[in-house]
C-alpha cells in the first residue's frame, strides 16, 4: 500500500490498473467461454477487427438457432386479444416503402408448392379460400421492438401441409415472394396449430400492405420471419436462408 | 506456508469475485451499448441514443452483440451467485442491513463523513447498492428473456406485464444500472485503491 502515489496521480494509476487487467481478463474470457459454449466468440474478442468479430458472432448466432428450437414448445400458444385491443391502423412494414408494395393480379395468381411434397400443382386463390378457415387475435412483434395486435384469417399452415402430402420429417419450409423478399422456418414452428397462411386481415381480404394475397402469419416469430405476397412454399432439407436473415438478423426469430 | 497464509489474509477480494466482477462488466457494457442500438430501432421515448456511442453499426449487428454478450453476463451472474451464496460472502459482506443504519450511514455520506477504513466490510450505503445492482441486473435478465421468449415463458410474462410493459421494465432496469454505475465509477475516482484491490486482490 506504500507504494501508491498521492491522490493527483489517481489517472495514471487508473492507466496502469487498465493495463494489468488485460491479461487476467483475457485468461478468464478464454475460461468462460469453454464453459458457455461461447469458445467461437474467442475468435474475435478483438473489437477491432471486424471481420472475424462478424465470424464469430454469427456462429454465436447459430448456436442460438439451436438453443431456441430446443426451448420452443410446439404446443405452447402465444396470447390471444379481445378485438377491443386489436391495433388500428395496423402498421406496414417492409425493407421498401408502402407504395413500391408490389400488386398481384388475383386471377392470374397460382401458389407454387414444390421440394418434398407429394402434391406438386399449383393453387388458385379460390381454392385455397375453399379450404377449412380459422382465424386469431395476436400480437405481431418487430425485431425492432414495437408490436401490434392484430386479427388474422386463413389456412392452418399445418392442414396445408398434410394436404399437399409434405415430408413433415424435413427441416424447413422456404418461401419466395413477390416483392423479391425470401425466407424459411423450422418445420416444428410450420406445423405450430397458430401458423397460419393468411387470406384475411381484420375481416377483410388480406390488403396490398399487408401482403396481398397470401402472407405467412406466426405469432410465435418477429414480423420478419411473416413472409407476405407468397408466391411460392418449398419444403427442403437444404437450409434455405432468408432476406434479412443473409444479413445477419437471427434465422430462427422465435418467441 | 506462513507466508500463503498471510497473503490470504490480506485479500480482501478473492480470485473467483474480481474474474466476475470483471467479465461482468465486460458483459454488461457490450449490452448496454448494443441495446441503445436496438432502442434507437424503435424509440421508446422520444429521444435517441447517438449512434457513436452504440454498438453493433446497424440492428443486426446490435442484435448480434446482444445475443451474444446475454451468454456471458447470465452465466457469469449465475457463476457469481452460486459462489457467492455457497461460499458464505453473501451474508458476511452485506448482512445485517437495516433501515435505520442506512439512514445514519447515508447522512454520514452525505456530509462527508463515511468512514471507509476498512476496505473489507461494506457500509450499509454500500451494502444497499451492491444488493440493488444485483438484484437490479437479475431483472434485466428476467426482462429480457421476456423480450426474448414472450410465448415460451407465459408465467414469467404475465408477472412482468406482458411483452410491452416487458419492454419498460427492461429500459428501466437499464436506467437503474447506469445510475449505480455512475456512483460506482465516482466512488473508485475517489478511492482509486478500491480499483487496485479489485485488479489484484488487495
Amino acid at each position: 500500500m506504500d507504494r501508491l502515489p498521492p491522490r493527483s496521480d489517481a489517472d495514471a494509476l487508473v492507466k496502469e490498473a487498465l493495463k494489468r487487467l488485460d491479461l487476467p481478463t483475457r485468461r478468464l474470457f478464454l475460461r468462460d467461454s469453454l464453459t458457455l459454449g461461447g469458445l467461437s466468440l474467442l475468435t474475435g474478442c478483438s473489437l477491432g477487427d471486424g471481420k472475424s468479430a462478424e465470424t464469430a458472432l454469427q456462429r454465436i448466432s447459430r448456436m442460438n438457432d439451436r438453443v431456441q428450437a430446443w426451448l420452443f414448445d410446439p404446443k405452447r400458444l402465444a396470447p390471444t386479444y379481445p378485438e377491443s385491443m386489436i391495433t388500428r391502423p395496423f402498421p406496414f412494414n417492409a425493407y421498401y416503402g408502402e407504395d413500391k408494395a408490389p400488386r398481384v393480379d388475383a386471377d392470374a395468381f397460382r401458389l407454387e408448392v414444390s421440394g418434398l411434397v407429394s402434391d406438386k400443382h399449383a393453387w388458385t386463390l379460390p381454392e385455397l379460400h375453399a379450404l377449412p378457415q380459422t382465424d386469431q387475435i395476436t400480437r405481431h412483434v418487430c425485431v425492432e421492438g414495437w408490436s401490434a395486435i392484430g386479427r388474422w384469417g386463413g389456412v392452418p399452415f399445418s392442414a396445408f401441409l398434410r394436404r399437399v402430402g409434405a415430408d413433415l420429417s424435413a427441416k424447413y419450409v422456404g418461401f419466395k415472394c413477390a416483392d423479391d423478399y425470401y425466407t424459411s422456418i423450422d418445420m416444428p414452428t410450420a406445423l405450430h396449430p397458430q401458423t397460419l397462411l393468411t387470406l384475411s386481415h381484420d375481416g377483410k381480404i388480406l390488403p396490398i400492405r399487408h401482403g396481398f394475397p397470401l402472407k405467412l402469419r406466426m405469432p410465435t416469430k418477429l414480423g420478419y420471419k411473416n413472409p407476405k405476397h407468397i408466391q411460392a412454399i418449398f419444403v427442403s432439407n437444404t437450409y434455405p436462408g432468408g432476406y434479412w436473415e443473409d444479413r445477419g438478423y437471427n434465422w430462427f426469430g422465435g418467441s | 506456508m506462513h507466508l500463503q497464509s498471510a497473503r490470504t489474509q490480506d485479500t480482501i477480494h478473492p480470485l473467483w469475485l474480481r474474474l466476475t466482477h470483471w467479465l461482468n462488466a465486460l458483459a454488461a457494457g457490450i449490452l448496454a451499448m448494443s441495446g441503445w442500438r436496438i432502442y434507437d430501432a424503435s424509440p421508446l421515448f422520444a429521444f435517441r441514443f447517438p449512434s457513436g456511442i452504440t454498438l453493433g453499426g446497424w440492428l443486426g449487428g446490435a442484435l448480434q452483440w446482444h445475443f451474444a454478450a446475454m451468454w456471458l453476463l447470465a452465466g457469469n451472474g449465475l457463476i457469481y451467485l452460486l459462489l457467492n451464496a455457497g461460499s458464505g460472502r453473501m451474508t458476511r459482506k452485506f448482512f445485517p442491513l437495516s433501515a435505520s443504519a442506512l439512514y445514519a450511514d447515508l447522512r454520514a455520506a452525505l456530509h462527508g463523513r463515511l468512514a471507509h477504513a476498512d476496505p473489507r466490510s461494506y457500509n450499509s450505503v454500500q451494502r444497499t447498492a451492491y444488493l440493488f445492482v444485483m438484484l437490479d441486473t437479475t431483472l434485466l435478465v428476467l426482462s429480457g428473456l421476456v423480450l426474448w421468449k414472450s410465448v415460451q415463458f407465459p408465467l414469467l410474462r404475465e408477472l412482468l406485464g406482458g411483452y410491452e410493459t416487458a419492454r419498460r421494465v427492461h429500459f428501466f432496469a437499464m436506467t437503474g444500472l447506469l445510475c449505480f454505475l455512475a456512483v460506482h465509477l465516482a466512488m473508485v475516482a475517489l478511492l482509486p485503491r478500491t480499483l487496485l484491490a479489485m485488479i489484484r486482490g488487495r
